[in-house]
């Protein structure tokens, strides 16, 4: 289990930065543990039918992949105490390559009275971000 | 057009669903997740917790059983096809574990309309038995309008 000692830390200190490949095994797997079956999501007709360039991930999968991050580095799911994020770009997986979401967390406010962290989180693909304001509040 | 009326609408609490150890380690798995309190019970009882803890997204799930009451009822009017999710987050009182068993009520908070599109936010309150208020799950639909 991580130790981390809140007065150690520092406002814009970057925490961690993990790269997830995306795959459609990953759009499928994320579907049916979730219960989201948009087929939007794995069938590259159905998404262009819906006037989309092709398959894209869940805004969910995206969301949950990148606190990671934050949960890597507290060392523990539970210590996430608040969690939200906007969704403003689209991850379009591709068939054979799919996609790199390189996300990387860094102290946005320390809160020593109650030792609680904000962690700012910036999911990045193909040069873009893809999730506004993504903020955990993280308890140490 | 998503009925406007139905702000500040209460939905019926969902049916118990029971927080099952496998279905989080297949969730944590699906969000890429390798924290051992998801996934390994000795390493959550370690830290504090009955069991595996489910990771901070997980309760989406049970959001998503509220929000199927409200995609399925006429008087909102909201049509599935056309919606986009715009922002989702999750308040957590205490984390998930597995072997809870969660209801949720879901109120309408917001109907907004911009031009021909409507953004619904939705906050579903998660409790566990003896109404204890685990999680409130805030999320924001946009709904296309039609052309």
């Amino acid at each position: 289990m991580t130790h981390i000692n809140i007065a150690s830390l520092e406002v814009g200190q970057v925490i961690g930065s993990t790269e997830f490949l995306l795959t459609r095994d990953s759009l499928v797997r994320y579907a049916g543990a979730s219960g989201d079956f948009n087929p939007i999501h794995y069938r590259d007709d159905f998404a262009q039918s819906v006037g989309l360039d092709g398959v894209l991930a869940h805004g969910m999968l995206t969301m949950g992949a990148a606190v990671q991050v934050a949960v890597d580095w507290v060392g523990d799911a539970g210590k996430v105490i608040d969690y939200g994020v906007r969704f403003t770009k689209p991850v379009f997986v591709d068939a054979t390559d799919g996609a790199v979401l390189i996300v990387t967390g860094k102290i946005g406010e320390i809160d020593a009275e109650n030792g609680e962290v904000r962690v700012d989180l910036t999911a990045v693909f193909n040069d873009t971000v893809v999730l506004g304001k993504a903020q955990a509040r993280v308890r140490l | 057009m998503v009925n406007v009326n139905v702000q500040g609408k209460k939905y019926p609490a969902t049916n118990p669903y029971l927080v099952g150890r496998e279905k989080i380690r297949e969730f944590a798995h699906a969000v890429k997740s390798t924290n051992p309190i998801n996934l390994d019970v000795f390493a959550a009882q370690a830290a504090g917790y009955n069991d595996v803890v489910a990771p901070p997204t997980f309760a989406v799930v049970i959001q998503e059983r509220s929000l199927a009451t409200v995609l399925n009822d006429p008087e909102a009017d909201i049509d599935f096809s056309r919606v986009v999710h715009g922002d989702q987050r999750f308040i957590h009182a205490r984390p998930i574990v597995a072997g809870d068993e969660l209801v949720s009520v879901l109120e309408v908070a917001s109907v907004k309309t911009l031009g021909a599109h409507s953004m619904v936010t939705f906050e579903t309150k998660i409790f566990a038995e003896g109404d204890e208020l685990v999680c409130t799950a805030i999320s924001t639909l946009v709904v296309r309008g039609g052309e």
